[in-house]
């Protein structure tokens, strides 16, 4: 007998069990009727400021809740419990994005069906999140002015991943030189047809078109449910 | 960096496929798109790390990089796009977000040492 190399045929999704779980928890999300918005960012681009401003307009008429990915050096959960939200962290110690199975763990024991709006903060991070289905109903990308105009060529994958882009941090454009018109044909570039909100957090600026735009979305979302 | 757990991910697959059919296996081939999140580089030197202690240890990893392919609306045909930073057809310059291909992370084959018999 002599050893031959032989290939044997397989096809198998790397990210499969991820997928099954986020598969589930959309079922579970679409059976409570709760609209799920995750964000991803880089570090420092107004994420948590743009949540809290996001939790604190919409509670006065909508349910809401919000999962934060912490890594273990932050604690973004303890500000946005000022929106008076119900807020839980998940501490993702050295991970680098959220998976599907931590967020359902978070969700364990949570009464969906009392929630109209569920929010989910990734860990700041523009490559690794955009691999990993949560189960949300809209991803939003965002980037402030400061980050420049660049970087949806940077991060094309993340963009790509994302159904929505919010560029932040509005109030600081003259500031910072930043070019609307550019960073908008850039994201056009890297996602053809993708909704963009510009808005500040700090002045408000922005906030109504998008807070409108989520309304519409959780309406239509509970329209094709109820057909 | 997610491209170890990635790794850990690709080499439990394996192993089970190895411990199920009773195979030692020497490689792994995985397609990797473009748009798939994962970087190669990252990815190559994180396999070795995750194969350590396990039935996989000493294979290596082949990666079959995968182009991003859209559907253009006007052509009404598959395209290969030039680059990920211009999602627009290379033949007419229309605007495409219908992605066909380019996103796989995907374990396709096993390379294995399989014992035949001696010619004679
Ligand atoms: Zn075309």
């Amino acid at each position: 007998m002599r050893p031959e190399p032989r290939l044997i045929e397989v096809r198998k999704n790397v990210l499969k069990q991820n997928d099954v779980v986020a598969r589930a928890l959309r079922d579970r999300f679409r059976a409570a009727g709760v609209f799920v918005v995750s964000l991803v960012s880089s570090p420092g681009s107004g994420k948590t400021a743009f949540l809290e401003k996001t939790l604190t307009l919409l509670r006065p008429n909508y349910r809401v809740a919000a999962l934060v990915g912490d890594l273990a050096t932050e604690n973004d959960a303890l500000r946005l419990a000022r929106s008076q939200a119900p807020v839980k962290q998940i501490t993702t110690g050295t991970l680098c994005h959220l998976e599907a199975a931590m967020v359902q763990n978070a969700l364990e024991g949570w009464a969906l069906n009392q929630l109209d709006f569920l929010f989910i903060e990734n860990v700041g991070n523009l490559v690794c999140p955009s691999s990993y289905d949560l189960g949300e109903d809209l991803r939003l990308v965002l980037i402030s002015v400061t980050e420049g105009e660049d970087k949806p060529l940077k991060y094309p994958t993340i963009f790509n991943s994302a159904d929505v882009a919010i560029v932040t941090k509005v109030d600081l454009a003259a500031v910072v030189e930043f070019s609307w018109e550019t960073a908008y044909n850039n994201i056009q570039a890297v996602r053809p047809g993708m909704p963009v909100f510009q808005l500040s957090a700090k002045t408000g600026e922005g906030l109504k078109e998008y807070l409108e735009f989520l309304a519409t979305r959780l309406t239509e979302l509970r329209q094709s449910a109820a057909v | 960096m997610h491209e170890l757990s990635i790794a850990m991910s690709i080499v439990e697959l394996a192993a089970e496929e190895a411990e199920r059919r009773g195979v030692q296996i020497d490689a792994v081939h995985l397609k990797l798109g473009a748009l798939s999140g994962v970087v190669k580089e990252a990815l190559l030197s994180c396999y070795e790390m995750a194969c350590e202690n396990t039935l996989l240890q000493g294979s290596r990893l082949v990666v079959d990089e995968v182009p991003v392919v859209i559907f253009c609306p006007s052509c009404r045909a598959p395209r290969p796009l030039s680059s990920v930073q211009l999602f627009c057809c290379p033949e007419c310059g229309t605007p495409c977000s219908e992605i066909v291909q380019g996103k796989e992370l995907e374990v396709v084959a096993l390379e294995i040492q399989e014992c035949v018999p001696n010619p004679v």
